[in-house]
């Protein structure tokens, strides 16, 4: 299989703080607004260079949202910050009003995404955040995998012209997707070539499945690995190209089970190409306090549970 | 001039009765409320033009109807300033209309800038729309409709702490302080309290001014034109009533969502004069 090397960790929130920094050098339309949250959200940067784009809003993420859409309205392409959490569940009816059916060209910015927030427990942890915004009519989601990623992704972000929810997250990961590279809002990537099972993972996942990928191939079984950056709208194509060769599939994400990319996977491939699919995910649960490491093992959100879930999908072929 | 504005508020008011009872369903409380002070809006006080106009806003001032189900009062206004054929509000809440029961962008009726109807969201918007504004140095005003039971949501006075926070002299918010909302009269709903005090509190300029008596009306609008400079938004709380301009109508919540029967119209039309004629 194709090898991948970590250049060196980073996390995807500071992805997110170069993207949107030479977002706004592209184009003088960027602004960034920020619900008290300008440090975590990596947005000095920005708001040093462009002072006049940068919108503190304090804690008040209801009015931020309609801000933003407010400012989009008047053609500036509007980056709104803050946890998963705050600029989600906090935060629903106005995204829907305003930005969704209000067709407004914000760029829903969402950092320390999943349960790997860490030590602020479950009230900051947000696993149902992916479900939230898929359910909206013609919001984008994109759930990058790591630094580079995320830096690319946020770029294309501010070049579309629509709603978009750009997930990320606090911890420093393996940053090994190359450096300025394009993204493509929509498109999978198949980081690695198999045969026998596909690891199809989003976000954070995404390593932990390359790892697992790693080590089913000393146990000599050939898998491939998806990277679903885009969640929505997703890559059908690539999906069920891969399973029509592996037949079998799973599925794993840094979130719940209700609303996820598993149950998209699965929707999509009982009416394509019906094959076994497993699920490595945070099934039905709040999460806690904990490192994030400590988290990942606990919730079964690493290679070793990608590896186990790649067994049972094989068994059941 | 007021005497003029009077009179297209009368057929305003006309359009609100008919449009509420085509359509068996809609607002008319706070659209008869609202009437006489969005028709000054309009017809005299706003720099807008029909033909020209766009969702951004470029160059003109932008209205956001924050309170959302005032949609009678808004589409009758609208077209009867130009933006779409009078003709257009039989349709009024019938399907595959561009005259949504909430205002719509998805179905691209020209004036409406933003969706609203979720309470509490607009004053927001227009906040937003009032700093890109800014940011392009464009001089003109951004006007936001809202409703004294509306306000009882956290946003607006959120919303309230930005607009002073981030300066916004091109912000003009309107209250139609008419008292009432769904349940009741809003002293018995909420403990709303004095909004005069609290938008003082909150560091607007604030102007109170009778909301059905045109020459009040237009003089604090030209109050509210004179803040900018000031480096603060303006709220001004028009004191109305509920259903105003219909006797039975009038001094109640319960025209709040009700349409009137047949009989009811034809009793509300003979106490409004057809000025302009009926759609």
């Amino acid at each position: 299989m194709k090898k991948y090397i970590d250049s060196g960790k980073k996390d995807t929130r500071s992805g997110f703080g170069a993207g949107l920094l030479e977002a706004g050098k592209r184009d003088s339309r960027v602004v960034a607004l920020t619900a008290d949250l300008k440090g975590s959200l990596k947005m000095d940067a920005f708001a040093d260079a462009f002072p006049e784009r940068f919108i503190q809003c304090g804690i008040a993420e209801a009015n931020m949202v309609g801000v933003a859409a407010g400012l989009a309205i008047t053609g500036k392409v509007p980056f709104a910050g803050s946890f998963a959490e705050f600029i989600t569940g906090r935060v629903y009816d106005q995204i829907r009003q305003e930005v969704a059916y209000g067709k407004t060209n914000v760029k829903l910015a969402s950092s320390h995404a999943g349960i790997t927030l860490g030590e602020d427990g479950a009230t900051h942890q947000t696993m149902e955040d992916i479900a939230l915004m898929r359910a909206l009519p013609g919001m984008v989601v994109i759930n990058p995998c790591d630094y580079n990623q995320t830096k690319a992704a946020t770029i294309a972000a501010a070049a579309y012209d629509g709603p978009v929810y750009l997930r990320f997250g606090r911890p420093s990961v393996p940053n090994f997707t190359p450096e300025d590279q394009e993204f493509e809002i929509g498109k999978a990537i198949v980081l690695s070539e198999g045969r026998d099972v596909t690891l199809i993972a989003t976000g954070h996942m995404v390593w932990e499945a390359l790892q697992a990928a790693e080590t089913l191939e000393n146990e000599g079984i050939s898998a491939e690995v998806i990277d679903i950056a885009t969640i929505k709208p997703l890559d059908e194509e690539a999906i069920v190209k891969s399973v029509l060769k592996t037949r079998c599939a799973v599925v794993a994400e840094e979130h719940n089970m209700a609303g996820g990319l598993g149950e998209l996977v699965a929707g999509v491939l009982a009416r394509r190409f019906p094959v076994p699919v497993e699920y490595v995910n945070g099934a039905d649960a709040f999460g806690q306090s904990g490192t994030p490491a400590a988290l990942m093992t606990a919730y079964g959100l690493d290679a070793p549970h990608v590896v186990a879930a790649a067994h049972r999908a094989q068994e059941r072929k | 001039m007021a005497e003029e504005l009077t009179r297209i508020a009368s057929q305003v008011r006309r359009d609100i009765v008919r449009m509420v009872t085509l359509a068996a369903s809609g607002h008319p409380g706070g659209s008869m409320s609202s009437a006489d002070l969005l028709t000054a809006l309009y017809f005299k006080v706003m720099k807008h033009d029909p033909a020209t106009w766009r969702r951004d806003g470029k160059g003109q001032d932008v209205f956001i109807l924050s309170a959302g189900h005032m949609t009678p009062v808004y589409y009758s206004v609208l077209a009867r300033a130009g933006y779409f054929p009078t003709s257009e509000l039989a349709s009024f809440r019938q399907f595959g209309t561009r005259l949504q029961g909430h205002p719509s962008v998805r179905k691209e009726l020209p004036g409406v800038t933003q969706a609203s109807g979720s309470l509490g969201q607009g004053l927001s918007a227009a906040a937003g729309i009032a700093l890109g504004k800014k940011l392009d140095k464009d001089p003109s005003t951004v006007f936001v409709l809202c409703g004294d039971g509306e306000s009882e949501e956290g946003q607006i006075w959120e919303a309230g702490m930005f607009a002073v926070h981030h300066r916004l002299d091109n912000l003009v918010a309107i209250t139609d302080w008419n008292g009432q909302q769904i349940d009741g009269p809003v002293t018995s709903v909420a403990g709303e309290g004095d909004l005069e005090a609290k938008w003082k509190a909150f560091g607007w300029n604030v102007i109170v001014a009778d909301g059905h008596d045109m020459d009040a009306i237009l003089e604090a609008y030209s109050q509210a034109l004179a803040y900018r400079g000031s480096g603060l938004p303006t709220m001004i709380l028009f004191r109305t009533d509920m259903g105003h301009g219909v006797d039975f109508m009038a001094g109640t919540h319960k025209w709040h969502g009700k349409a009137p029967s047949a009989q009811q119209c034809a009793d509300a039309l003979a106490q409004l004069e057809e000025t302009l004629g009926d759609f």
